[in-house]
């Protein structure tokens, strides 16, 4: 099973998770490889923590990733990416959008929001990539899009090539937010840090 | 645009399989109620224009439908949660003595781990109890050929199939080969008046009881030789002892990936078992195990075959079952020292799922808050009421269990003086019709508060009696609450606005305290299907603020402590995020500094 690509995304209820794993699934599919994807839902909307589980590989038989397991973790919230940072391996490559949700623990001042988060985020995660994925989304012109530029910067951790990418999301994003989808996807490509 | 992609592979999730397989079986009626994690099937199967479905008020009402349309010789397909087995269990009892014209299975998804349930029951133990058989599929591709097999068995041996899957089967997502994915046409099976089969008159059901039997006869022979059993040898050739895995389900996928050392004995069929194929199995074997998620089902059958079945010490049992587990489990009948696990950082605030900005709920659970009113819950968003700081909930036990716990409390001599029955739209329609005319036929005084958001919202909106539209996008009569509460003979019934809180408030203090049965209907649509038509947001205009806190109080997630340095205080100023608030102006009105105020809504961040 040494061939296996373990991805897990989290993120809180709204994010474009869901979508995000379903194109992924997709470009597997169109690679000709095994894919198995298994998603948390039920109380999610109701702004809870979510996470989605994707294994790539010849055969895959789990829906579940083992804890320590995780090749790469795409975080598309800041403090969610150190709920989950223990899921990766240690040389584990974690690429998280530079952004804070607080969950009503925080806002309602029964918990604290921990100031060292960065810290804390480079302490847990060998390869961390912060990605200023939600600037990158309101400079094209729509939040919503956070998750195709976090694709975009997953992409570049995985060996498919880019035109599988684009058929699958142009395959599952409906055709009137399909140009800004794409360009999304570029932006979190071709987005470098310094 | 997809060219590369043969049409005949799909990646679909367990529940979007089963409605692809039913399609392809050439269901002609499916029937289901919303729950998590079965609802999927049904939505999916909805996209399928030539099958008759509908969401049933209940499960039970679904199965009956369902078993409407097998007497009439057509296939049809019920969906349901594991708790939605309880209610429909009455009909099923009795329909596995009459058994399956036109094909019927009955799709189980349980929920082991209670990700979204109240308990976690394992429903091949009621397949077993009405004597019918059970299959479990262990991903997409088998939901997909299972639930096709299941009808094939149904009219074969004329009885109903249990299709059983768990959540890591139906909100998992696999690779499924659809085939040439033909729609079956319907075969020539037919209604036929036949009362000695049908009319479980005591006369005629004894002679079905032991017709049931020879059925099972007849299954237990056709399950040595069902195509979906499978023997595995060891993927590997470490050298510990010849071990064998039974397992059945998701179960086998993490036994194939943690255990590549054993052989395994995968169940496609989980009663009736193939005993022959099983006792043979476990003489080519040096230690014998079963694994399966739920409760020792397959176990406790083959440990009364008079086989030994070794009994690890990490247990199996208890919530669902992960390849973590698998791999503790995996060391020690192996005898490994387990990998170490690395453990989540403890100190991380949570992140829990909260009652929505802007919910009605709120303006309800607020009042009855006020009130120290005891109530009786239900199944649905509300239960959200239960916590810290609206607190205003005192029991969940099952869909529909909130009236009549109210009235037997008031009965019972509970000095509680205002005993309430919340319970939401959908789930008023589902069961609690019954309980409101059994309070009102025995004088019962209790207050019933129907939280009326016009969807069944817990599960992803789905329609239902009163929002007058069907499964299959139709119009139809709106049933409304207070007519129906009028009909079963409920004097009292008043219809109020959420998210005014003086008249919640009034309303609910006087129809409390009324000593006869009373019906609020407290209606608002669910605030994340209008959230979008919201005109305004509030603000807080942080120099009138006092830091009082009353609006912490309504548990709002849009209100914001403004100042995080001033935590440690017990005072502080609150602000309100644009971007969450739903402008229902809840906490407007439970300001007493007019701090809070309208301001125009942006349109996105």
């Amino acid at each position: 099973m040494t061939d296996i690509v373990n991805i897990s995304l989290v993120g809180v209820g709204g994010q474009g998770i869901l979508l995000a794993s379903d194109i992924l699934c997709r470009v597997a599919l169109l690679a000709g490889k095994d894919v198995k994807k298994s998603e948390v839902h039920g109380m999610a909307q109701r702004g809870g923590s979510v996470m989605s589980q994707v294994r790539i590989g010849e055969k895959v038989y789990s829906p579940l990733i083992a804890t320590g397991k995780t090749h790469i973790l795409v975080s598309f919230e800041k403090l969610e990416a150190l709920r989950y940072a223990h899921l990766l391996t240690p040389d584990g490559t974690a690429l998280v959008n530079d952004q804070e949700i607080k969950p009503i623990t925080v806002s309602s001042g029964q918990a604290d929001w921990p100031n060292d988060l960065n810290e804390r985020l480079r302490e847990a995660t060998r390869n961390l990539k912060l990605i200023p994925a939600l600037d990158i989304a309101q400079q094209l012109g729509d939040a919503r899009v956070v998750n195709l530029v976090m694709l975009g910067a997953l992409s570049l951790q995985m060996d498919h090539d880019e035109t599988l990418w684009r058929e699958a999301i142009t395959s599952l994003v409906k055709p009137r937010f399909l140009e800004l989808n794409l360009k999304a996807f570029e932006a979190g490509r071709t987005w470098r840090s310094e | 645009m997809s060219k590369a992609v043969p049409t005949n592979r799909k990646v679909l999730s367990g529940n979007e399989a089963i409605a692809h397989a039913a399609y392809a079986a050439g269901v002609q009626l499916a029937a289901a109620y919303p729950g998590t994690p079965s609802t999927e099937i049904l939505e999916n199967i909805a996209e399928f224009k030539d099958i008759y479905c509908e969401w049933s008020v209940n499960e039970k009402v679904a199965l009956e439908v369902a078993i409407g349309a097998s007497f009439a010789g057509a296939r049809a397909l019920a969906a349901m949660k594991h708790v939605g087995l309880n209610v429909a269990l009455d009909p099923l009892m009795t329909f596995a003595y009459i058994g399956a014209t036109g094909g019927l299975v009955i799709v189980s998804a349980d929920d082991p781990s209670m990700h979204s349930s109240q308990n976690e029951q394992d429903n091949r133990t009621l397949a077993k109890f009405a004597r019918i058989p059970v299959l479990e599929p262990a991903d997409s591709q088998e939901c997909f050929d299972m639930v096709r097999a299941a009808y094939e068995i149904s009219e074969q041996f004329e009885l109903p199939v249990l299709v059983r899957t768990t959540t890591r089967i139906s909100h998992s997502s696999g690779i499924v080969d659809l085939g040439t994915f033909e729609r079956r046409p319907r075969g020539d099976l037919h209604y036929k008046k036949d009362i000695a089969r049908t009319v479980m008159v005591p006369l005629f059901a004894r002679q079905r009881r032991t017709a049931l039997e020879g059925k099972l006869e007849k299954l237990r022979a056709f399950s040595q030789n069902f195509e979906m059993h499978r023997i595995e040898p060891p993927t590997n050739d470490r050298d510990t002892g010849r071990i064998g895995i039974i397992t059945s389900g998701v179960a086998y996928a993490y036994v194939k990936e943690e255990l590549p050392s054993a052989a395994i004995l995968k169940l496609g069929m989980s009663f009736p078992l193939p005993e022959r194929m099983i006792r043979e199995f476990a003489a080519s074997v040096d230690r014998l195990y079963v694994v399966e998620e739920g409760d020792a089902f397959i176990e406790e059958q083959v440990l009364a075959m008079g086989l030994r079945v070794e009994q690890p010490k990490t247990s199996l049992r208890i919530g669902e079952l992960n390849p973590d587990r698998l791999k503790r489990f995996a060391a020690e009948i192996e005898g490994r020292e387990p990998e170490p696990s690395p453990s989540p950082a403890t100190d991380i605030p949570a992140r829990p799922p909260v009652m929505c900005p802007g919910c009605a709920h709120r303006g309800v659970f607020y009042a009855l808050n006020r009130l120290k009113a005891t109530v009786l819950g239900d199944i649905g968003c509300y239960s959200l009421g239960a916590f810290e700081p609206l607190y205003a909930m005192d029991s969940i036990v099952c869909m529909g269990a909130s009236i009549g716990n109210a009235h037997g409390m008031q009965k019972s001599g509970y000095d509680g003086e205002r005993i309430a029955a919340v319970i939401g739209d959908s789930t008023f329609f589902h069961s609690g019709i019954t309980g409101l005319l059994n309070t009102v036929y025995n004088k019962g005084t209790s207050t019933v508060i129907v939280l009326d958001n016009r969807t069944t919202a817990m599960t992803g909106h789905q329609d239902h009696p009163g929002t007058g539209r069907t499964l299959m996008g139709e119009e139809t009569v709106e049933a409304r609450v207070e007519d129906v509460a009028r009909g079963v003979g409920v004097q009292r019934v008043v219809t109020i606005d959420p998210y005014d809180l003086e008249n919640t408030y009034n309303v609910l203090k006087e129809e409390l305290g009324t000593p006869e049965p009373s019906v609020v209907v407290s209606r608002r649509e669910c605030v994340l299907r209008c959230r979008d038509r919201a005109r305004c947001v509030m603000r807080v205009d942080e120099t009138l603020c006092k830091a009082c806190g009353a609006c912490l109080r309504l548990g709002c997630p849009a209100i914001e402590i403004a100042d995080q340095a001033q935590i440690d205080t017990r005072r502080h100023k609150v602000r309100i995020n644009p971007v969450l608030c739903a402008g229902c102006g809840m906490c407007r009105q439970v300001c007493r500094f007019e701090a809070i105020c309208e301001a125009p809504r942006k349109q996105s961040l």
